[in-house]
């Protein structure tokens, strides 16, 4: 069996804060998990929930305070080892002086490419995350979303093997959403491993192979997003109008949007609830089944953990 | 982290060879620098007013770093044994026109600006002028009047002004009062040992100045040498008189019961006769050196 | 190395795209034509007028340029976190931290350069031809981008471990203590206590001495420099900037980028 594309043990990160340092906040605890190789894995979680230090940390911009980590079966802190990787920031920003193609001529610089390769890769590249035209624009006239694509395309300039992206939606319309996501599945498909971390779970399952959940710096799940979350049916939800002022008991349970009640109620009743509901004059408008969707999961989690008044963490910075 | 070890193993290797290797060029530099520059100390800006017109409201602040210049300058030259004091009188002067009380400025100058070469520059008409405006600006400060008594007694040797000034400082608050005894000893005997001693002797006990306190003392033990010479001529001559022959060594006026030991010099070197048959000082006694270099320059000195 | 020079690269072309740089140059020029101006006034010493002013002119704007971008440097692109996105290629902080200093000192040098021809022809405009003696202005403005270099070096450790503003105040600090170097060294040391003068000996060869760097005096009079001391300025710049360097690698690898 392969080495696999991530390995993270214990991993452990403390800041310290206040008067002398004295004080720690503790932004990462205990962190272990693997990324195997090809897969596309996504790492999510609330805000301020330790997806961006794990990322830092494994890119060796900051230090863990315990635990290790390797990369292609290389630790963390060798430096040769970025040749095979590629890496977007949060909220990129770059150089504001050069454009687009400067920029990206500038990181190919640091792999060991030929003067034609360069400038080959970096055209292929403006034109997969389709700034071609604005390649002669110098940065400081991008909008967000522009350098989260330029962003993106030096992340997979050089032909990483592992490609690791922090928050790569956020910032961009529907369409850049849709061409991100493309660009992810097409890594996929040329057997990339991809590691990319969210806060929005649709992203997450939709292109997840394996998926990662943390909040308040602990990892709480790791799985197939299907296998993660208890996929029986929790109920059947039943939509329906009144035609005309009713007490039936049920009504009391139902959820009132507009002219439109909504109820929820077990497999097992839906008959019986149905019923009912005719017999109080309802029309009812569709019936259908309520399953346990990845974001209920991590409701429950971040519910969890604010119920037991477990400190989640205030940021990450 | 590997990487970040291997940076702090270097360090501890370039930081004490580095700067090994800065202290070896430094000094190269500094020996080829000062063979191709020549001593000058330089005051850039020699006009008081404009000194004071560009330190906007740091008045008091530049003054301290001209004074302690002052102070840098005479020590460097005094170290050097060099006698060229020339830019003492320009030095003084700024630092008491951006700060006219700073008494101690005024105080340093009357010494050293009065006392000849090579303990001083020479030039007490200028250490009267510094004085006398420092009076201006601190009239009530009699310590200032016992210096322009003191440059009028020792350098300028008239007694008739020193008298004056011991005599209006005596009348400032807080003077001590020997001021006025002062005013009348020196006005009636002019220059005497006891006056001298007695001056000297309260700058040594009341300076705080490292420079001013080794000078007075200095000062201090060759006026006890010059008296004690004075005496010692004077028993030789009473010897001379009983044995009619003049005493060849120090023990001849012990063995005479003149003298109860060997006459020793302040620093415990046993007084000689020379070959003028008149008392000196020990050829080995520190202070011989000192008295030559005073009285070698006191004769180029107009 | 050679992906230091990439690094070193790239901080000359921001240095030339930044518009501040033309104007401190131009303000440099004028300054020297200005000394044209005034050096017709002061009869018989035009050469030493121009010269002097037009050192102090190169001296000064490189100073403000090596100080303020020096310390911008590093804390630019943290503060930015354009360095995130170059840390992840394969570049180490160190070779960052020397493609930075190096295309910094590259820019001085090409400012100090430009400057140095305007002060050229301004002599040319006064005496109509330029003699080999001249060229001690030349070993003059090499000695300023010494010192500038050095400056540079300084302003990039204290940038690795504080904020830029007081990463200036330390640098113009040192800077200072180092043209006092001397006056520390000439300090009648006899006065102070033991350990005192003990510290200030030590003191006098640890910091910086910019004031090996002068010869100002000697180039406004047009007296040969020797080139011994050349070669003794130029090996003192090297090793202390290796020291200051090596310095500041082990604190910025060490460093947690926010």
């Amino acid at each position: 069996m392969p080495d696999p594309a991530i390995e993270i043990e214990n991993l452990t990160k403390e800041y310290p804060f206040g008067f002398l340092h004295l004080k720690k906040r503790t932004s990462l605890e205990g962190l272990s998990m693997q990324v195997e190789m090809g897969d596309v894995f996504g790492f999510i979680g609330p805000n301020g929930a330790g997806k961006s230090t794990t990322i830092k940390l494994l890119m060796g911009l900051i230090f863990p305070t315990a635990g290790s980590a390797r990369i292609l079966g290389k630790p963390i802190s060798d430096v040769e080892m970025h040749r095979d990787i590629g890496y977007l920031p949060e909220q990129p920003y770059f150089y504001d002086y050069l454009t687009a193609a400067e920029v990206l001529d500038y990181f190919a610089r640091f792999h060991d490419l030929t003067a034609a390769d360069r400038k080959d890769r970096v055209d292929r590249m403006l034109k997969k995350v389709g700034l071609e035209t604005a390649r002669k624009i110098q940065l400081r006239k991008y909008s967000k979303g522009m350098l989260q694509r330029v962003g993106l395309a030096q992340a997979i300039l050089h032909d990483p093997k592992v490609v690791i992206l922090d928050e790569p939606m956020s910032g961009l319309d529907p369409v850049g959403r849709r061409e991100v996501r493309d660009i992810i599945l097409e890594l996929k498909k040329d057997g990339k491993t991809v590691m990319f971390s969210t806060h929005i779970l649709s992203d997450a399952e939709t292109l997840c192979d394996r998926v990662g959940v943390i909040v308040g710096g602990k990892l709480r799940g790791v799985g197939a997003p299907g296998t993660l979350v208890d996929m029986k049916t929790l109920g059947m939800e039943i939509l329906f109008e009144l035609t005309k002022p009713s007490n039936v008991p049920l009504l009391s349970s139902a959820t009132r949007t507009g002219e439109c009640y909504r109820l929820q109620v077990p497999e097992q009743e839906l008959y019986g609830a149905i019923e009912q509901l005719r017999g109080a004059g309802a029309r009812i408008l569709s019936v259908s089944q309520v399953k346990a969707t990845l974001e209920e999961f991590f409701m429950n989690l971040v519910e969890a953990d604010r119920a037991q008044g477990a400190a989640v963490e205030v940021s990450e910075q | 982290m590997k990487s970040e070890k291997s940076i702090a193993w270097l360090l501890l290797f370039v930081v004490p060879l580095g700067f090994a290797g800065i202290w070896r060029m430094q000094r190269r530099i500094d020996a080829e620098r000062a063979s191709i520059t020549e001593e000058r100390d330089e005051v850039l800006l020699r006009s008081p007013k404009l000194v004071k017109a560009m330190s906007l409201e740091y008045a008091p602040l530049l003054a301290d770093i001209y004074w302690t210049r002052v102070v840098q300058y005479y020590g460097n030259k005094h170290l050097r044994g060099q006698a060229n004091l020339d830019l003492l009188w320009p030095l003084l002067d700024i630092s008491t026109a951006l700060d006219p009380n700073l008494v101690i400025a005024y105080r340093f100058g009357a010494m050293f600006l009065s006392q000849a070469a090579p303990g001083g520059a020479g030039r007490p008409d200028l250490a009267v002028q510094l004085i006398q405006r420092g009076i201006q600006a601190n009239p009530e400060y009699w310590r200032l009047y016992e210096d322009l008594g003191f440059v009028y007694y020792f350098d300028l040797k008239d007694y008739q002004k020193a008298s004056a000034a011991f005599l209006e400082g005596s009348k400032k608050p807080n003077a001590l009062v020997w001021m006025k005894i002062m005013a009348a000893k020196v006005a009636a005997e002019g220059e005497s040992f006891e006056t001298s001693l007695f001056l000297w002797k309260d700058i040594y006990d009341t300076s705080a100045d490292p420079s001013v306190k080794k000078n007075a003392l200095m000062h201090l033990q060759l006026l006890t040498v010059k008296e004690d010479c004075k005496q010692l001529d004077a028993l030789a001559d009473e010897y001379a008189k009983r044995y009619g022959k003049r005493p060849s060594r120090m023990s001849d006026l012990v063995q005479a019961g003149l003298v109860r030991g060997i006459p020793r010099d302040p620093l415990g070197f046993a007084y000689v006769f020379g070959a003028s048959e008149k008392t000196e000082l020990n050829l080995d006694s520190p202070l011989l050196e000192k008295q030559l270099m005073i009285e070698r320059f006191r004769k180029y000195v107009p | 190395m050679r992906r230091a020079g990439v690094v070193a690269l790239n901080t000359f072309r921001e240095a030339v795209r930044d518009r501040v740089l033309y104007n401190l140059v131009f303000f440099a020029l004028l300054m020297i034509a200005a000394s044209v101006a005034v050096g017709q006034i002061s009869i018989g010493i035009e050469q030493t007028v121009i010269v002097s002013l037009g050192l102090s002119a190169i001296s000064v704007i490189g100073l403000l340029i090596s100080i303020f971008l020096g310390v911008a440097l590093v804390s630019k692109e943290m503060d930015k976190r354009t360095l995130y996105a170059l840390l992840a290629k394969p570049v180490r902080r160190s070779e960052f931290l020397l493609g930075k200093f190096a295309g910094l000192v590259l820019t001085l040098a090409v400012n100090t350069a430009a400057m140095a021809l305007g002060l050229l022809l301004a002599m040319l405009y006064v005496k109509h031809s330029l003699e080999r003696s001249d060229t001690v202005v030349l070993v003059a403005v090499y000695f300023i981008l010494l010192k500038l270099a050095l400056i540079v070096a300084l302003a990039l450790l204290f940038s690795c471990f504080t904020t830029p503003l007081l990463a200036i105040l330390f640098t113009v600090g040192l800077y200072i203590a180092g043209l006092y170097v001397q006056e520390l060294r000439n300090l009648p040391i006899e006065v102070m206590s033991p350990p005192m003068s003990a510290f200030t000996k030590w003191l006098s060869y640890l910091l910086p001495n910019f004031e090996n760097f002068n010869v100002m005096a000697m180039a406004a009079h047009g007296r040969v420099v020797p080139g011994a001391l050349i070669l003794q300025n130029t090996l003192y710049t090297v090793v202390y900037c290796t020291i200051v360097l090596t310095a500041a690698a082990a604190v910025f690898s060490r460093r947690n980028l926010k």
